[in-house]
């Protein structure tokens, strides 16, 4: 079971990965600000985590 | 994309870093507070959970048992603070207990972060403070603010249910990573279900007979200011309850603790081991569905206009007012339970008695104040202070 927790824990920080660089190249992408301010917010909670703070 | 566009992203970019690297700061400094715990000479050795359990040991929730020993044999008492750390009376309570307390006769084992990842994270979402200060004649003891379940951080992700083990219950996902909702865990299960297989092996192999589960609750919630009692455990609630209500100057119910609810430990210890288990409910208006703000002054003065405001229309179901429910005499109420349940035991159990002393009751505890009785860590021999 430790091993299969490990496995799905490691995919899901990789999953975390994929969403964080999704929210960056949408935010580079974007033309509004309102939307880029809305990115950087909801980046912050998957940041934290991704780097094991919270 | 033109020039203006670039310097609006990159100024917007910069003020996400500013604030990341501040949360940040913070949420680093509070999973790293560390909280000294100037033992008193009625200490005699501190364990760790994992020299019960190997699965534990050097874990985040290998966490610290202080024993007092009693010079005669006698009975054995299992205090269990901070299975939910966001309840910090409790807490507060076995830290009095451990920096005040003798034994003379029989033995008491203190826990005072039995969920220790708990105790490294507050609620996402819930703005809570990250710590609070006790004031103390010679300074402040800062504290960490927990949490009720176990930091994702150390055990994540949760399942979409939570399947108890061994019941196969269906509890709320959440719970996987609820202390009290683990028992009698197992020792190739989740972090959390290994903590409490490791407590219920310190429970079996010290030959524990009873053990107290702290915690607080809403006002809300019909189990709160009571004893939570396992069948084996319901006489001697109820002369605890009785008594107390007699001589302490508050008064505390008692509660079947249910046959169908699983995990709890209430249910489970006394399911699973020799010991009787009881859990002690204090009330904590900072946790309630309509608080205001969760502030440190909140949090310790237990004052909530719009709790108060809630109980007006019979929502509640446990009193309050303008003074609210402040932390000493939420600290007070388990301190003098827990030496209440250790003197109606010594009553019915010639021979196999838990006899306290150095600790301060109820009255004590709201007059002086929690602070009073917590010891200043400077100044002491290093080998009695001890970090949780």
């Amino acid at each position: 079971m430790d091993t299969l927790t490990t496995i799905i824990s490691v995919l899901y920080y990789a999953l975390i990965a994929f969403i964080v660089v999704l929210i960056i190249y949408n935010m580079i992408k974007s033309k509004e600000w309102k939307k880029e301010i809305i990115y950087i917010v909801i980046l912050l909670p998957f940041l934290l985590r991704l780097f094991l703070l919270k | 994309m033109n020039k203006s566009d670039i310097v609006r992203k990159i100024l917007i970019g910069l003020a996400g870093v500013v604030v990341f690297v501040f949360s940040g700061i913070s949420f680093y400094q509070h999973r790293h507070l560390k909280e000294p715990v100037v033992i008193s000479d009625g200490v005699t050795q501190v364990k760790k959970l994992g020299d019960y359990f190997e699965g534990i040991k050097g874990s985040v929730n290998d966490c610290n048992l202080y024993f007092l020993e009693g010079a005669e044999p006698g009975g054995t008492m299992l205090v269990l603070a901070a299975s939910h750390p966001e309840e910090p009376a409790g807490r507060l309570a076995a830290w009095l207990m451990a920096e005040n307390g003798n034994i003379s006769k029989g033995r008491l084992i203190l826990v005072l972060s039995a969920n220790r990842s708990a105790t490294l994270v507050t609620r996402p979402g819930g703005a809570y403070p990250p710590d609070y200060t006790i004031t103390t004649p010679w300074g402040g003891r800062k504290f960490r603010m927990g949490d009720r379940w176990s930091s994702p951080l150390d055990q994540w992700p949760d399942p979409e249910v939570y399947i108890h083990y061994p019941s196969r219950q269906n509890l709320a996902y959440v719970d996987v990573r609820n202390l009290n909702r683990a028992w009698p865990g197992r020792p190739n299960g989740t972090l959390t279900e290994k903590t409490t297989f490791a407590f219920m092996e310190l429970i079996r192999n010290e030959k524990v007979d009873v053990v107290i589960d702290l915690h607080e609750a809403e006002l809300q919630y019909p189990v709160i200011n009571t004893i939570v009692a396992h069948e084996k455990g319901l006489d001697l609630a109820t002369m605890i309850s009785m008594t107390i209500s007699d001589f302490e100057g508050f008064s505390i119910g008692t509660e079947f603790s249910p046959k169908n609810l699983h995990g709890l430990s209430h249910r489970e210890i006394g399911d699973n081991s020799e010991a009787i288990s009881l859990l002690f409910e204090a009330p904590e208006p900072f946790l309630d569905a309509t608080r205001g703000i969760t502030g440190r002054k909140q949090l310790l003065e237990g004052k909530d206009e719009f709790v108060v405001k809630a109980g007006k229309h019979g929502l509640l179901y446990a009193p309050i007012d303008e003074n609210g429910w402040h932390i000493d005499v939420r600290v007070g109420r388990h301190v003098s339970t827990i030496l209440q349940t250790f003197e109606s035991w010594n009553e019915s159990n010639p021979g196999k008695e838990v006899v306290c002393t150095g600790v301060p009751r109820y009255a004590d505890i709201v007059k002086n104040s929690t602070g009073f009785y917590l010891k200043n860590p400077a100044g002491v021999n290093p080998l009695r202070v001890k970090y949780e």
